[in-house]
């Protein structure tokens, strides 16, 4: 017995992309296996670790507990979709760099989306928010400190991009 | 691909909904998923359909009127609790949805979702009941409202048939001059709590709603209990049990404090 296909389209990074899955195909997957967008990491598959964290219609969600048929209709943002359009670091992934927010890297993808999005919501952290934006993202190397240290430097990246005087211009826009 | 195979279906009329569940032998509903995937993934259910409800129209609005909150199927956690106009008429549904999973969990995971998922571990279902709240149940043959003290039958087990969607759950309103606390103590922010304590004082009356400490969602009336048998009082009608997180003689012991705790909070909240 074969197993019914569905073929969705799904708008990821701002491209429609198409694809023929199974209804069980997790979004994690699909992203993974069937776009051949790899930098979503799967980890724990049961919406723990938070590695698999995309931003659906701009808000952080884990990417294993959704299908993804379930995922059409929805804008997509994968960590692929966080640099900017020269194809250099965007903010966040600029701190995590700088601060050393990462050894091995397999967390870094969802800690990147949530912070991301985060701090569009809330752009000047204290030091207890920026711990609570990424207490649902598991870390087994970094001892988070640096995560944290790595979230408060995004937003003084981001903000002084936001200041026209010291943004240049083809970063205001984004 | 964890999950076993389902076949898949993605409504966009309510009716067209409860006539696809209706034929089926064995479906689960899909709105958020937050629960359900995991035990698909886990295969600790297999449903031979899924029925998506997130194309329906109209289940993602949040109704405030003086009388309470209206809550539809569809509406996200995140959405409830940023609400001013819900905090303000009745404030232990944001109080205690700040302690529901982790932010982004919230994003996706909707609030009638957990109610209906009845586990005694989650914060809604025992605030829905404290509330003395209700769901709005639909089928192809009509639909129904569930008291809250009649929507939890057992572990995992709501009164919800298997031909219904819960479309809605109504949490009445705050009185006037009554008071609200939730509290619960978890290992980390955003985890199952090891305990959890919702309160509602009304003049003389004291009322507390239990999470993690019991089989299903428990309310225990404690209404004229000295302070110090408060504990007590409560964990005769609770069975809090053993894991690898906590004792069942550590959660009683959260019991004890917490409910001593969150009552003083509420006292003061309607002060």
């Amino acid at each position: 017995m074969s197993e019914e296909l569905h073929r969705i389209r799904l708008s990821v990074n701002g491209v429609t992309r198409e694809a023929e899955v199974p209804a069980r195909r997790l979004l994690s997957d699909a992203l993974r296996h069937d776009l051949g967008l790899t930098g979503t990491h799967v980890g724990c598959e049961h919406g723990v670790c938070g590695a698999c964290t995309v931003l659906v219609d701009g808000r952080p969600v884990r990417a294993c507990l959704m299908f993804a048929v379930s995922a059409v209709d929805t804008e997509i943002t994968t960590v692929e979709g966080l640099t900017r359009e020269d194809g250099s670091l965007g903010p966040v992934q600029q701190a995590f760099a700088e601060c050393h927010g990462l050894q091995c890297g397999f967390c870094t993808p969802g800690f990147l989306t949530t912070v991301t999005a985060c701090l569009r919501e809330n752009p000047d952290p204290s030091h207890e928010e920026a711990r609570e934006m990424v207490a649902g993202n598991l870390c087994r190397c970094t001892g988070y400190q640096n995560i944290v240290k790595a979230v408060e430097r995004a937003a003084e990246i981001a903000r002084a991009e936001e200041t026209p005087s010291e943004a240049r211009p083809e970063e205001v826009s984004r | 691909m964890k999950p076993a195979p389902f076949a898949y279906h993605r409504p966009t009329t309510l009716a067209e909904a409860l006539e696809t569940l209706a034929g089926e032998s064995y479906a689960k509903v899909l709105a958020g998923g937050q629960s359900l995937v995991p035990l698909l993934s886990m295969r600790i259910a297999a449903p031979q359909a899924l029925v998506d409800i997130n194309a329906l129209p109209g289940l993602d609005t949040i109704e405030v009127s003086e009388a309470g909150v209206r809550v539809g199927a569809l509406v996200r956690h995140a959405d409830l609790l940023a609400d001013p106009d819900v905090r303000r008429v009745q404030p232990l549904v944001p109080a205690a949805l700040a302690h529901v999973a982790h932010p982004t969990i919230r994003n996706r995971g909707t609030t009638v979702g957990s109610i209906v998922h009845a586990d005694a571990a989650a914060e809604m279902p025992v605030v829905l009941s404290l509330l003395g709240g209700s769901v709005e149940a639909a089928s192809s043959t009509g639909t129904r409202t569930i008291p809250a003290d009649e929507l939890f039958l057992g572990p995992l087990e709501s009164a919800l048939r298997p031909d219904e969607i819960a479309t809605s759950a109504f949490f009445p309103a705050l009185p006037a001059g009554a008071g609200v606390a939730f509290e619960e103590i978890s290992r980390r922010q955003g985890d199952y709590a090891l305990a959890g304590v919702a309160v509602v004082v009304h003049g003389d009356s004291v009322r507390a709603g239990f999470v993690s400490v019991s089989d299903v969602p428990t309310v225990v009336d404690l209404t004229g209990v000295p302070d110090d048998g408060l504990g007590e009082a409560a964990l005769a009608h609770l069975d809090p049990a053993d894991d690898i997180h906590a004792t069942a003689d550590y959660r009683a012991q959260l019991v004890r404090t917490l409910v001593r705790r969150v009552v003083t909070k509420a006292r003061e909240a309607a002060a």
